[in-house]
């Protein structure tokens, strides 16, 4: 079987989650598979190696799954996140799929486990891959192995050629043309490339280029190349290049590749302020787990794109330890002294603060009755004075997961080039994401969308390979039909 | 190893109960983990992690409890997102094993044995020699020859018994009681609690199973890569069951010789025969086969620096059994006297090195998997949002 590299019948760019998805389907369905990976077999899996668990939906307990997680509810969750920023057969379509693929990851050895602690919110919602994306990254790379998919790494494609809408060839970045029958582009987005992301949220009012304060909390690999190509061959885009999965997460972090650990989850039970010492947003807007992803948008709309969450020792022991210590002061002045702040506004701002917390009973896990009153914006709960030494302070940036730009691709996957799909050309994954995620996030959607849409990328590409076939059948036999069917 | 030195005399000066002050090593674990604790992607491979997260800060005594407990099975190296090339260099296998050594080390009694610990291969390799240079010695003073069957085949016509329990059980008595003190010492470290029944036998259920080399899903722990294998859980299955059938065999053999009056040698259809048989045939495929596994052992995996502790005590392991077994076959060939001293000797550097060598992983991992049964019960005081 792999005397069919030299022309695959179905070539996969990218090697993530959505892409192993889709070249384990088209491997079952018996077709040969070629699958590129820029990267080296160290850092495989583009972002896909940072998550660790998938949203589905389920009508009883399954396995590792808590209650019930009905379409509907799921739906509304995903309405409310993207502001209605979704196209919701494509939503519901994922959202469906979401029920029954986790039988199918456990074929191809990924494995499950019940949430982690400091999770126990997502147990009903979200399945959590035991050892996380890398252990799942890893298995299906095996299982593509062992299925016979081949794998070539550090193949970054430059560029595709098209026919119109139909895929013609791959050129890598060697100048190497790869041709083959169908093509699945699952490359991710432009998260990785920073003159885009510069360009993309141009200068702010400030004169400030924001996104040059941004980490990238993923691969280094995502540099959207092929995107970037599609778009300019006329592949239908989609989404807003602003638009992005981002969290607030330690200054201190790699500029890529800081995955989970750098968040920094005190910020609901403190307050957070801007450069200035001013405070800027709700912190006690909602649970942590459901407002965390509105941060890192949050900070990149304040000066100098950086935010400081600022909590008291009676947090300590609250919240899950992120990987750099903060700063920690016996006083309110030397903290600001250490975080660089303005001292005299951010006293000015605690004192505020602490004035307008309305008596209460604490209680991190239900919406406390906690509140600020007559303070703007205000705190809803969760609203403590930081009065208590020592205190800390944690310096936050913006950090991209991903961004939601794209290309339009209709329910079979299949990219749209002046609203008509290609014959041959099939998205998965982020590059394809911005079509459910028109903004917001909700935890663990990322993986339902690359593992709904690989599969479905998968079937289609079969399908396009029957279509194919089926339209030879009506050639006279000639040297192309011959070589068709010697491949197989 | 200088640094292994100074830890050694810092236990000796430190005495009963005290914790290893940290180094280095102490010092990766504890910067691992609080990246760890913040990820906890791995928190269903084994109890590393969930312990892991009752912790906000890893102190000396924490990291060598953790480091204990840590079987090295190399799951979450190849899960890890932030193991090398990732800037953040985690390798959590390695880095516990780094610190294990120095467990051991530092513990050691008297602490001035620590020392062994720094050229493991070497002590064990002296310790077989002399074993056996005191057997060969004691063979020519009594019986004139190393060549030449005695009288049915009988072992103490060369060496009678009460010479060998003169010499054995003195110094497994003390091999016991060193690994005693500094198990005591260790688990003083950091006391958990108080040890029930429930605790005690899940602790004995974990490491009789080797639970932890399981992957958390059962299909067991990595060897040469991110694929998933049996095959060291079930070799050291047959060493460590092995072992314990043999010293079975022994223990039966006293019953017969001081409760009955059954001298030795036994039949073939005997008790202790048949353990002795059944342990040692466990314990020549068993290290054997760990011995191959850890040539094809992925390089990332563990402490290099150790291959020499490890090799040395699976082929002390392997003389014994092997000698053992050949003993039992040709007890009636003129062979006897020789494989008797080599056998003797073998066991001899066995229990002489046991509370300075790789055996001593046993017993520290057993108390570390008792820790955590205990801990595990209790309620943890961090409330860490979400629950």
């Amino acid at each position: 079987m792999s005397i069919l590299l030299d022309r695959p019948d179905v070539l996969v760019i990218g090697g993530g989650n959505a892409a192993l998805c889709a070249a384990l389907v088209a491997r079952e369905g018996g077709a040969s598979v070629l699958l590129l990976e820029a990267a080296t077999p160290a850092w495989r899996g583009g972002n896909s190696m940072h998550t660790r668990n998938i949203r589905c939906m389920h009508d009883a307990p399954q396995d590792v799954l808590t209650e019930a997680y009905p379409e509907e509810e799921f739906w509304q969750d995903l309405r409310k996140v993207t502001a209605g920023r979704t196209d919701e057969a494509l939503a519901r379509l994922v959202i469906r799929e979401s029920h029954h693929v986790r039988g199918w990851m456990r074929r191809h050895g990924v494995r499950f486990q019940p949430s982690l602690s400091g999770t126990l919110h997502l147990s009903r919602t979200n399945a959590f891959f035991m050892g996380g994306g890398k252990a799942l990254v890893n298995a299906y790379y095996r299982s593509a192995q062992d299925m016979g998919v081949q794998v070539r790494y550090e193949a970054p494609v430059r560029r595709l050629e098209l026919d119109g809408s139909r895929f013609v060839a791959a050129v890598l970045d060697s100048g190497e043309r790869i041709t083959a029958r169908t093509c699945v582009v699952a490359s991710g987005g432009f998260e990785s490339n920073l003159g885009w992301l510069r360009e993309a949220w141009g200068r702010n009012e400030r004169g400030e280029w924001p996104a040059e304060q941004f980490l990238i909390r993923g691969t280094r690999y995502n540099q959207g190349v092929l995107l970037r190509d599609l778009l300019d061959q006329g592949a239908d885009a989609i989404g807003d290049a602003t638009q992005a999965h981002m969290v607030a997460i330690d200054a201190r972090a790699p500029l890529y590749d800081g995955g989970i650990c750098t968040r920094v989850d005190a910020v609901s039970l403190g307050i957070m302020v801007n450069r200035e010492g001013q405070r800027f947003y709700d912190e006690g807007e909602d649970f942590w787990p459901k407002r965390y992803a509105i941060w890192g948008r949050l900070v990149a709309l304040q000066p100098g794109q950086v935010g400081h969450s600022i909590i008291d020792a009676k947090a300590v022991g609250r919240f899950m330890p992120p990987v750099f210590r903060g700063e920690q002061a016996d006083t309110l002045e030397a903290l600001a002294r250490q975080l660089k702040l303005p001292t005299q506004p951010f006293l000015e701002t605690v004192r505020a603060f602490n004035a307008a917390c309305r008596p209460g009973r604490f209680d991190h896990a239900v919406l406390d009755d906690c509140v600020t009153e007559g303070l703007t914006p205000p705190k809803t709960h969760w609203a403590r004075p930081i009065d208590t030494p020592p205190f800390f302070g944690y310096t936050l940036r913006p950090g991209v997961t991903f961004t939601y730009l794209g290309v339009r691709v209709d329910e079979r996957a299949r990219v749209h080039f002046g609203g008509e799909p290609s014959p041959n050309l099939l998205a998965a994954g982020e590059v394809m994401a911005g079509n459910v995620l028109g903004q917001g996030y909700t935890a663990g959607v990322g993986m339902t969308i690359g593992t709904v849409f690989g599969r479905i990328a998968g079937a289609q590409a079969l399908q396009a390979l029957k279509e194919a076939r089926s339209d030879h059948r009506l050639v006279p036999a000639g040297t192309a039909s011959m070589a068709e069917t010697s491949d197989v | 190893m200088s640094e292994l030195q100074a830890l050694i005399d810092e236990a000796r000066a430190l005495g009963e109960g005290g914790v290893p002050r940290p180094g280095p090593a102490e010092a990766e674990v504890s910067r691992v983990m609080e990246i760890c604790n913040a990820c906890r992607y791995c928190e269903g491979f084994c109890a590393v992690f969930p312990a892991m997260t009752r912790r906000l800060a890893f102190a000396a005594a924490d990291v060598h409890y953790l480091a204990n407990l840590c079987h090295n099975c190399g799951a979450c190296l190849h899960a890890c997102q932030y193991a090398p090339p990732h800037e953040f260099g985690v390798n959590v296998p390695q880095a516990m094993a780094r610190v294990r050594v120095r467990t051991y080390a530092a513990h050691a009694w008297p602490a001035a044995f620590g020392s062994a610990y720094a050229r493991n291969g070497l002590v064990v390799a002296l310790a077989l020699a002399a074993g056996l240079a005191l057997f060969l010695a004691l063979a020519l003073v009594r019986h004139g020859s190393w060549w030449g069957a005695p009288a049915q085949g009988s072992f103490y016509a060369i060496f009678p018994h009460g010479l060998m329990v003169s010499m054995f059980l003195p110094v497994f008595a003390f091999a016991v009681f060193a690994l005693g003190v500094g198990v005591r010492r260790f688990w003083r470290g950091a006391p958990p609690g108080r040890v029930e029944g429930p605790a005690l036998a899940e602790a004995t259920h974990d490491a009789l199973r080797l639970k932890y080399l399981d992957g958390g899903h059962g299909e067991g722990c990595h060897n040469e890569d991110d694929r998933w294998t049996q095959s060291r859980r079930w070799f050291h299955h047959l060493t460590f069951h092995g072992f314990l059938l043999c010293f079975a065999s022994t223990s039966v053999a006293t019953v017969y010789h001081y409760g009955f009056g059954w001298v030795a040698p036994y039949g073939w259809a005997s008790l202790p025969k048949l353990l002795g048989v059944a342990g040692g045939l466990g314990l020549i495929v068993g290290p054997a086969g760990l011995a191959w596994l850890r040539l094809r052992r992925h390089p990332a995996h563990g402490d290099a620096a150790q291959a020499p502790m490890d090799a040395g005590f699976l082929a002390l392991l392997f003389i014994v059994s092997a000698t053992g077994l050949l003993l039992a076959l040709l007890r009636q060939t003129p062979a006897l006297p020789l494989l008797l001293c080599a056998h003797l000797g073998a066991v001899m550097a066995f229990f002489l090195t046991m509370p300075y060598g790789k055996f001593a992983h046993g017993v520290y991992r057993g108390a570390a998997l008792l820790k955590w049964a205990v801990e595990k019960r209790l309620p943890t005081n961090l409330r860490l949002g979400g629950e």
